[in-house]
């Protein structure tokens, strides 16, 4: 019985399920902290604690799942093709928009942890959280921080902006869907851009086209900013 | 279908090979898009080639982040030691980023809206 466990099929048919019945949820009652990324992580961590089954055994068919995000990322290529004429004739307010916050998310999130009396290792860690794991782990290693800890947090930036990103930028006026999505594309990668991209989709060409911009941006001044301070 | 999947697959493969033989900081994934926004835009590409299997994954793509999201579990004894700036700065430079990020792109950009879909 328990030999299927250590097959692929029990992590992606326990993936599927729970986002399925997080997605069904989410849609009936609007509830936004019903979010499926988050609501349907969140079960599926409690059910394999309760069961007491290991990560590994999950991760086997979780791989396989987590493996279509590179595709996907790839994928994105075309709602900016076809907005590519909206996108140009806004590129100054993209690019600046896009640097501001990749300076903003450096100095409020290693500033904040830093007066919260953070360690010096966890304060590098949370550098560069607003980026795509891959480019965040680079530098998370280059400045000497934990990767693992900064993979986590990646993550958890995303959840934060799948989750209540949309609501908060309408909160704040922040309500065009070229804003909106830049908004939460370069505070919240890919997952903030999977949210914007089912509510509009220019708005997810736009978030999409931040998530790669703000990786570029992050990785260059983050080493710039370590010359200056280190 | 399998036909945008094979390509999207294409793109992403030498994206990895230009990452890591260049050894540039920027993933794979991201690099394929962009080859593959320029193979669009140059015509190399056609739109209806990738456009089932794109929107497919891409109207699915939160799905897809879900194991990484369960992967936290592994990290939970690290964030618990120091909780308090780990949340609070993780917390509050999310929505600093999307204020400053939204408010700049607005305040500079002086286009009509864009058709809604």
């Amino acid at each position: 019985m328990t030999e299927i466990l250590h097959t692929p099929l029990f992590g992606i048919t326990l993936t599927l399920l729970a986002y399925r019945l997080a997605e069904i949820l989410y849609r009936k009652t609007g509830f936004i902290l019903f979010n499926p990324v988050a609501l349907s992580i969140v079960a599926i961590i409690i059910l394999l604690k309760i069961c007491d089954i290991p990560y590994n055994d999950y991760a086997r068919g979780g791989d396989i799942i987590l493996f279509l995000l590179g595709p996907s990322v790839v994928a994105l290529a075309l709602p900016l093709y076809q907005r590519r004429k909206e996108i140009l004739n806004r590129k100054l307010p993209i690019l600046l928009g896009i640097f501001a916050g990749a300076m903003t998310s450096i100095i409020t999130a290693a500033g904040t942890a830093w007066l919260l009396g953070g360690s010096h290792k966890v304060v590098l860690s949370l550098v560069p959280k607003s980026v795509t794991t891959p480019i965040a782990i680079g530098i998370v290693e280059k400045i000497g921080g934990i990767a693992p800890l900064t993979a986590a947090l990646v993550v958890l930036t995303g959840c934060l902006g799948a989750i209540c990103g949309p609501e908060f930028c309408r909160l704040i006026g922040i309500r065009t869907p070229a804003a909106l999505g830049l908004a939460v594309g370069t505070a919240s990668h890919g997952i903030g851009t999977a949210r914007v991209l089912g509510e509009n989709r220019f708005a997810g060409a736009v978030s999409g086209l931040a998530i790669g911009l703000n990786g570029l941006a992050t990785s260059i001044i983050v080493p710039l900013l370590w010359l200056l301070f280190a | 279908m399998l036909q945008g999947l094979v390509l999207l697959l294409a793109f992403q493969f030498i994206g990895e090979i230009l990452s890591n033989f260049l050894g540039l900081p920027i993933p794979g994934n991201v690099i394929g898009m962009a080859l593959l926004l320029v193979s669009l835009i140059s015509g190399v590409i056609k739109e209806e080639m990738i456009r089932e299997t794109a929107d497919f994954l891409l109207s699915h793509m939160a799905l897809f982040f879900v194991p990484a999201g369960v992967g936290v579990m592994l990290y939970f004894d690290l964030i618990q030691r120091e909780w308090l700036p780990i949340v609070l700065g993780t917390v509050f430079s999310t929505f600093a980023v999307m204020a400053v990020t939204g408010w700049t792109e607005n305040l500079l950009d002086k286009n009509k809206e864009t058709s809604n879909d």
